[in-house]
């Protein structure tokens, strides 16, 4: 916890931890971002991101509790490497309590629906528009169709996904936390689309 | 909603929202709600649109004060003292990594008429142009006593007990001026009224201490830190550590009717025709409006400026006392500032509160002494709070009722009443004594 990171102007000092302000991490090769997951309760989001970190994945779980300030990084092909802090939505999403603190700073936004759930995917879009209202304009936002392994039971088309995204300026993937298809490719793709700082 | 919870937490002020982390930390079972479609109650921040509508009934503010979004409007304005209380709990619940913190420019008193800069040790009240040259001398060893005073060390006492002299009898010792001690008392010590003189001087000598050891933190100009984008942060940020610890949320709740048995105990609290029973409740003074009682009324003025307070160093954020005596008051004026600098307003924004304890019924009027200290404003408001206190016996009927918050500049007495609280409910006391530096070292 905690740290001496000072903003540049005037004599201010922090209390806080380092500040990751829209992607603006500490120097153009390692980058330290903000991700929020967002999307309703159920559709897996803390199992993408306990895949990601963790590779594990716990079919059992059914409510985030305890830990939901993870942070994973990930190195991409042209050296740099990005940091994600991940913050899981703590239940808050279950009736419509999210703070704006949550999304304060955050340099990128997961929407999570399930391809079984067509509810799921139309509450996608309401979490769009939150994010229009709290978020920072220039957030990279990826809608992420999970539980792609039941495709037995999709009522969720690709295609569906695909353009609903197109039209958001979102990038569209679908992954399977059970699996892990798509998961590392989900996050390096994000890592990828970030916005570099600017060198001086 | 339907279930059983060990505690539901009504409101989602900041008290509210401290007590609701610690207990869900604790692991207890609690359901946290209010009848507002956003977090903070009376400790929110609003922004543009929302202060429009709360105060001049429309939502239209005009454009040339910039985007709405921009703003974070304290409704109950406060700075955080570095090393105080409050940032004990912040560390202790580790919930600083929610939150940005930034320190506070400057500090200042009003004092014959004039706004300078608060004198906080031996150095500086040598150079502080409060004082005469021989008071200089005087104040300046009362600081050096204030600074070696260590409560443990008989050794820095110089033979006085101070649970027993009284601070008046203390300052005599150092024969210090009128003048000097008004800016010392209220000032330094915070204290917010004249009682101080008559009690035992360790109390005044802790709070001198603090503020010390709170401005050499972080070499700011200020004792003082406060979050960016406002202090609305802080209840958000807790309420997430509560949810964190498994606490249940929601808001835009209307009515949350706390329900009673036979005998006046809690069962549970009712809202949209479904309960939720409980074994307690914890709510600030508004959703049980019969178990407390009102014990005065705040005062207050938000302005906002294209311009820093004048006469302070050009701060970017900063706090005024205007002690009581210079005003021929019973309590204390205060003026606080904060601007984009920590992200409460568009840039050139400032956003200045005066408030006090009311004494009358018309705030324009008993608030003009520190509204002329902030020059022009491009938007006044003024608006008036009564604050209640619980009148309840907690044992009998499991309602657990904070205070209203006061005008105090600083969160002590907030931080008090959560701990009282947080006893009272949980029979333990919380243990705060956490590693200050935790905060401020390097990571890395």
């Amino acid at each position: 916890m905690g740290c001496g990171y000072s903003l540049p102007d005037r004599d201010s000092r922090q209390l806080g931890r380092p500040n990751s302000e829209n992607g603006g991490g500490q120097d153009a090769k390692n980058l330290r971002v903000k991700l929020v997951l967002l999307g309703d309760s159920g559709v897996g989001k803390s199992c993408i991101v306990l895949r990601f970190v963790r590779g594990q994945f716990d079919p059992t779980s059914k409510v985030t509790v305890g830990a939901s300030f993870l942070s994973q990084t990930i190195a991409l092909q042209d050296s740099t490497t990005v940091k994600f802090e991940i913050w899981d939505t703590a239940g808050q999403e279950r009736y419509a309590a999210l703070a704006p603190l949550y999304y304060r700073g955050a340099a990128v936004a997961v929407i999570v629906y399930d391809i079984t759930s067509p509810e799921s995917f139309s509450k996608a879009q309401y979490w769009v528009k939150e994010l229009q209202k709290h978020g920072s304009p220039d957030i990279v936002m990826a809608l992420v169709g999970n539980k792609a392994d039941l495709h037995e039971k999709r009522e969720v088309a690709v295609q569906d996904g695909m353009d609903y995204a197109e039209k958001n300026g979102m990038f569209f993937i679908e992954t399977s936390a059970k699996t892990a298809d798509n998961i590392n490719e989900l996050f390096e793709e994000i890592a990828k689309r970030l916005p570099r700082p600017v060198i001086t | 909603m339907d279930e059983e919870y060990d505690v539901i937490v009504l409101g989602t002020g900041l008290k509210e929202c401290i007590l609701s982390g610690l207990l869900s930390v604790d692991g207890l079972k609690v359901l946290h709600m209010d009848r507002n479609d956003y977090y903070g109650g009376e400790s929110t921040s609003l922004n543009l649109i929302q202060l429009w509508k709360r105060f001049r009934g429309d939502d239209k503010p005009p454009p040339h004060l910039g985007s709405s979004k921009d703003y974070n409007i304290d409704m109950n304005p406060k700075f955080i003292m570095a090393n105080g209380m409050l940032v004990r709990v912040l560390i202790h619940t580790d919930v600083t990594k929610y939150l940005y913190f930034k320190a506070v420019d400057g500090s200042f008193v009003f004092n014959k008429g004039k706004v300078h800069k608060v004198p906080s040790n031996d150095m500086e009240a040598l150079k502080s142009p409060l004082m005469g040259i021989f008071e200089k001398r005087r104040a300046r060893k009362f600081f050096i006593y204030v600074q070696d005073y260590n409560e443990s060390d008989p050794k820095t006492h110089d033979g006085m007990d101070l649970t027993r002299v009284t601070t008046k009898e203390l300052i005599a010792k150092f024969g210090l001026d009128d003048n000097t001690v008004d800016f010392i008392g209220h000032a330094l010590a915070l204290h917010r009224d004249d009682r101080y003189l008559n009690e035992p001087a360790l109390d005044t000598v802790k709070r001198m201490k603090l503020y010390a050891e709170s401005l050499a933190r972080f070499q700011g100009g200020s004792p003082y830190i406060y979050p960016l984008y406002g202090l609305g942060e802080l209840p958000q940020a807790f309420a997430r550590l509560s949810a964190v610890y498994g606490g249940t949320y929601m808001l835009n709740k209307p009515e949350c009717k706390v329900e009673f048995d036979g005998e006046g105990k809690v069962l549970g609290v009712s809202s949209e025709g479904e309960t939720a029973k409980c074994k307690k409740v914890v709510c600030d003074p508004s959703y049980l409006p019969n178990k407390v009682r009102k014990v005065g009324k705040v005062a207050r003025a938000i302005a906002i400026m294209s311009h820093p307070i004048p006469n302070t160093n050009d701060s970017h954020s900063v706090q005024v006392i205007l002690p009581q005596k210079q005003l021929g008051r019973k309590s204390d004026m205060y003026l606080f500032c904060c601007s984009y600098s920590h992200n409460v307003a568009p840039k050139g924004k400032f956003i200045a509160f005066v408030s006090t304890e009311a004494e009358t019924d018309q705030p324009a009027i008993e608030l003009k002494p520190g509204i002329d200290l902030l020059g022009p404003v491009d938007e006044i408001f003024f608006d008036m709070y009564d604050r209640f206190e619980p009148v309840n016996e907690p044992t009998l009927d499991n309602c657990f009722v904070s205070t209203s918050y006061d005008a105090t500049t600083h969160f002590e007495s907030t931080v008090l009443d959560v701990l009282n609280m947080y006893t009272l409910i949980t029979g333990k006391v919380l243990d705060l004594s956490v590693d200050l530096s935790a905060a401020g070292a390097a990571e890395e």
